[in-house]
């Protein structure tokens, strides 16, 4: 069974998502932070992107970079500094997309909380404007277009071959 | 609809939304939970109105705001593709999880 996702706007700047992981907080950590393992989850491969490269140096004042490619899209990076790094608890990190760096960076503020052996987590994004929040939640809604167009053009190709 | 997005970035108006979650209320049972005055209070009513977030209903000699489904089922239109997004990122998340914890009862094995 999985976990449900659920997510609220706090503000008019601040997005925040809460999940619950069936592991102890250590192994959710690991599983968030460490490069190779981020490798294999950050990309929703079920929204068509997939994981170009992964590096993250964890440690407060260190850097990550992550690069992802929207099916039949270029290459767009993410990248930011670790602002505070508590094992198991709690990091707090800068975002840049990239493609639109002059927008400002998001504050990620990473919380997590284990209780009989599972784990919390509170995940929230501080935008540097209203607008930015607003972008970023239209950015899910053009993946999941995406992957509409996709379904659609497969059925095509489907049904112009029989 | 970017009407709905806007009455909804101000934090007071959100925690009205939020108040009325669990019924319809008048505008000064509104204004004191919320410790505003009534004026302010009305203000945010009439924005959040014409948002189609909230509706009125009168009843008895009160006049009752209430949560408009209209507004609501745009928000959750508009908010559902990023949590879906993130959704299918903790499902992946979750089989990485599963491994490391497979993996380390196994090294306990051996």
């Amino acid at each position: 069974m999985l976990n449900p996702t659920t997510l609220e706007l706090v503000g008019d700047r601040e997005i925040v998502i809460h999940r619950r992981f069936a592991a102890p907080a250590r192994i959710v950590f690991e599983a968030y932070t460490r490069a190779d393992l981020v490798a294999r989850w950050w990309a929703p491969n079920v929204l068509g992107v997939e994981i170009v490269s992964t590096e993250a140096d964890v440690r407060k004042g260190g850097r990550y970079r992550y690069v992802i490619r929207p099916l039949g899209g270029d290459p767009i990076g993410f990248n930011g500094e670790y602002r505070e790094v508590t094992p198991h608890s709690r990091i707090v990190y800068s975002q840049v997309y990239e493609p639109m760096a002059d927008l400002g960076e998001v504050v990620i503020t990473v919380t997590l909380t284990e209780a009989n052996g599972q784990t919390d987590v509170r995940f929230s994004e501080l935008c540097p404007s209203v607008h930015v929040r607003d972008g970023i939640i239209a950015s899910g809604m053009e993946s999941g277009m995406r992957n509409t167009f996709d379904q659609l053009e497969e059925l095509v190709i489907t049904l112009a071959a029989t | 609809m970017i009407e709905t997005f806007a009455a909804l970035s101000d934090p007071t108006r959100l925690r009205i939304v939020s108040l009325l979650r669990e019924g319809p209320q008048a505008v000064g049972a509104i204004a004191e939970r919320l410790s505003l005055n009534q004026p302010q209070a009305s203000k945010h009513l009439i924005v959040l109105k014409k948002a189609h977030l909230v509706d009125v209903e009168a009843r008895a000699q009160q006049r009752l705001y209430r949560l408009d489904p209209a507004g609501l089922m745009a928000v959750h239109e508009w908010l559902e593709p990023y949590r879906r997004l993130w959704d299918a990122r903790f499902i992946q998340m979750d089989e990485v999880i599963a491994q490391i914890m497979r993996d380390e009862t196994q090294d306990r094995k051996d």
